[in-house]
């Protein structure tokens, strides 16, 4: 199959091992990976502070260059919430409907990864080796815009040699928000705060996640701790083939 | 925010009265109350309780996704016919031997109450617990008059006694454990035993002994209303403690105070509501104490009844296709239970009688956006209120949408404020790839930052705000981009 994918802005610019871990995993399953240009941003940031006139030149972008692929896939669950569930809204609001129909088009064909691999390759073991303890957080965009349930724990309990350990208050929001992180920085350290402290609860080595956004802000906060739990995306514990010990 | 021809122009809740601005942002009010170690315990501790209780009597109802779009389809309807179904309840109370009066706000409002119970002679009132009342200060307006109110909701009695402001909308004093309520009981209530512990069945011993002279001799009672059906004309108010009952049934006047989104249609649409309040709210199948009334009965109860229909903002909201759903609330308080940012700044924070995810889009729809600006930035949209929401408000989208009606006044005053620019320069760039690829290569000189620890913990404001808590991590020498275009050559 052939796979478009929309890398995110965060990724690209930050984490692009998150990237090229989601080349490589969709590769080894057998599938084409095209990463059309032109792409930057959906808008979100945008979009959720407020700014819609903003992010219209940037919805218009992105559906231009997604509209001609068939299937397009996204390493985060906050970003294709976006684009399925605000960006024809915000183009319906600025009143261009033609781009409203275009976005809801590309919309219906985009996926988050752990979406894409269950419901559309219909995998659950992606034949990755990842030997050590790890935790999974739910991003709250996809767990309540995108609903995608357990497939994120489907998909790692099938790596082969991971201890998989439940979070504690796992839906519990990591105070990430994006500007809220900023604009509310004080509510949001709070939030980290207890997040974190489920996160070392566990034990775990790893915290995984499938947005970066949050794993920036957990990550972020564990690491000026010092706390010796890393954080790594889910796409790059499924593209792993590190051998058992 | 569009006008329908033939709308009334009622306007905003007005300033200076009643409880739904704060003094200062919600961030500056935030910061204060996260350094409040006592309030967060007390807070967690009592939303984790109530949670957990909701989610189990919630789970047993097999039809409850049914009942939830059901409350949300006939709270709908009846807004899109909000006029027609005020002047049917009117007409139904009116023929029973009550009286209907309208305000236009929190000051009429203040205004025909104290006339109402000045008529009567009586210097002071009981009280049934009620959000409307204090959303208008009506307690300030009575004293203010010479009229003593007295709560007598054993949370309401908690914050009146220590002259503080609820903080929930079901618990009003949810910041509050037994220790502070017993020295408040010793504080302030004088026929209080010195003796007195703080196990909470010896508090509520307490506060029923102070209160039950007080429902014998009232003559006056002032209440609110969870509902009222406009085909028969009868209110309903729903409580757990029984005072609600004997404030309805003992005084001679009853006067009660009610937003006009509180009207539904037909009797039977209490069939749903009356299973979704109680379970979402306390966690409970059933509250303990429905009453209802309908007019006055001869020799039976209060023989005099007023309604007080409080607009307040109400009208203006309803106005907005984008926010008016916000009407449909029951009061029940289950997103602030859910609120990640509710369980650890508590209600005093949002500076409203409506606090939570609830009051971050129903406070700034009724006093205008410009006095509760930074209200719809209270949440990182997490979307844990939509989900238990009885009556299914996307308040995620509200935020959002509340957000743009900000940021767009802020527009038209033509003043851009850095964030604006921020966000403008952000658009400008990323709308264009070799822009994009310009500022992603410009990304690159916080390596210079990162260069000592592999991490930057460090940055001028306004990104200070993150790393005054996190790291960030240090730029990777190549973007994904760059890496894909070196390792596979051009893009299609």
């Amino acid at each position: 199959m052939r796979v478009a994918l929309f890398v995110t802005c965060l990724v690209d610019t930050l984490f692009p091992q998150v990237g090229r871990a989601t080349v490589s995993l969709l590769e080894r399953l057998g599938h084409e990976v095209v990463v059309p240009s032109g792409q930057s941003c959906c808008g979100q940031p945008q979009i959720n502070t407020g700014y819609q006139r903003e992010a219209l030149p940037l919805i218009r972008r992105h559906t231009d260059v997604f509209s001609a692929y068939d299937a397009v896939v996204a390493p985060s669950g906050s970003c294709v919430g976006s684009i399925r569930h605000q960006h024809a809204m915000v183009a319906r609001r600025a009143g261009d409907d033609g781009l409203a129909t275009a976005a809801h088009d590309v919309g219906t064909r985009t996926y988050e990864l752990s979406e894409f691999l269950v419901d559309v390759l219909g995998v659950e073991d992606v034949g990755a080796s990842f030997p050590h303890r790890v935790t999974y957080h739910p991003t709250c965009h996809s767990l309540r815009m995108l609903r995608v349930g357990d497939k994120p724990l489907r998909l790692l309990r099938n790596v082969r040699g991971l201890d998989l350990v439940e979070l504690p208050a796992a839906d519990q929001c990591c105070g990430f928000g994006g500007t809220f992180a900023v604009k509310n920085a004080d509510t949001s350290t709070a939030m980290l705060a207890d997040k974190m402290q489920h996160v070392l609860d566990t034990e775990a080595e790893v915290c995984t996640a499938g947005d970066s956004s949050c794993l920036m802000q957990i990550g972020g906060g564990l690491s000026r701790l010092r706390a010796g739990t890393r954080t790594l995306h889910l796409a790059e514990i499924l593209a792993s083939t590190e051998p058992a010990a | 925010m569009s006008t329908f021809l033939g709308m009334p122009d009622v306007g905003h809740a007005p300033r200076g009265v009643g409880h739904l601005r704060g003094e200062e942002p919600f961030p500056a009010a935030a910061r204060k109350a996260l350094a409040n170690a006592q309030l967060r315990r007390n807070i967690g501790h009592a939303t984790s309780t109530i949670r957990a209780k909701r989610a189990a009597v919630v789970g047993e109802v097999p039809d409850w996704e049914e009942l939830r779009t059901a409350g949300r389809d006939i709270k709908n309807a009846t807004m899109h016919r909000l006029d027609s179904y005020l002047e049917q309840l009117e007409a139904n109370i009116q023929a029973r031997g009550g009286v209907v009066h309208w305000a236009r706000d929190a000051i009429e409002a203040n205004e025909i109450v104290t006339r109402l119970v000045k008529a009567t002679g009586s210097d002071e009132v009981v009280k049934v617990k009620s959000m409307a009342t204090q959303e208008i200060g009506l307690n300030e307006a009575l004293e203010a008059a010479g009229i003593t109110p007295y709560e007598t909701d054993l949370a309401e009695l908690i914050v009146q006694l220590g002259h503080d402001l609820p903080s929930h909308i079901l618990v009003p004093a949810i910041h509050r454990n037994r220790a502070e309520i017993r020295e408040i009981f010793l504080r302030e209530m004088p026929d209080a035993d010195p003796g007195l512990t703080d196990e909470p069945q010896v508090l509520a011993m307490a506060a029923r002994k102070h209160l039950r002279e007080k429902f014998l001799t009232a003559r006056v009672a002032i209440s609110g209303a969870n509902f009222a059906v406009a085909e028969t004309g009868t209110l309903s108010v729903v409580e757990s403690e029984g005072n609600g009952r004997m404030c309805l049934t003992l005084p001679q006047t009853l006067i009660t105070v009610m937003g006009i989104e509180k009207v539904v249609p037909a009797w039977t649409d209490l069939e749903v509501f009356l299973q979704l309040l109680p379970r979402s709210s306390t966690g409970e199948r059933m509250n303990p104490y429905t009453s209802m009334w309908t007019g006055v009965t001869p020799g039976d109860g209060p023989q005099e009844f007023h309604l007080v229909l409080l607009d307040n903002g109400r009208t203006a909201t309803l106005a907005d296709p984008d926010g008016r759903e916000a009407l449909n609330c029951i009061r029940c308080s289950a997103c602030l239970n859910v609120c990640p940012v509710y369980e650890r700044t508590g209600g005093h924070a949002y500076g409203s009688v409506y606090p939570g995810p609830i009051g971050a889009v129903l406070s700034p729809q009724l006093t205008g956006i410009e006095d509760n600006a930074s209200l719809p930035y209270a949440s990182s949209l997490c979307g844990a209120c939509y989900d238990v929401c009885p009556v299914k408000i996307d308040i995620p989208t509200m935020l959002v949408h509340l957000r743009a009606e900000h940021v767009d006044a802020r527009r038209a005053e033509g003043r851009p404020s850095p964030e604006a620019l921020v966000m403008r320069a952000a658009a400008w760039t990323m709308s264009n790839p070799r822009r994009w690829a310009l500022a992603q290569r410009l990304t690159r000189l916080g390596r210079l930052l990162g260069r000592r620890r592999d991490r930057i913990s460090q940055l001028p404001p306004p990104l200070s705000s993150w790393t005054a808590s996190r790291d960030l991590p240090r730029p990777p020498e190549e973007t994904f981009s760059e890496w894909w275009t070196r390792t596979r050559g051009s893009q299609p």
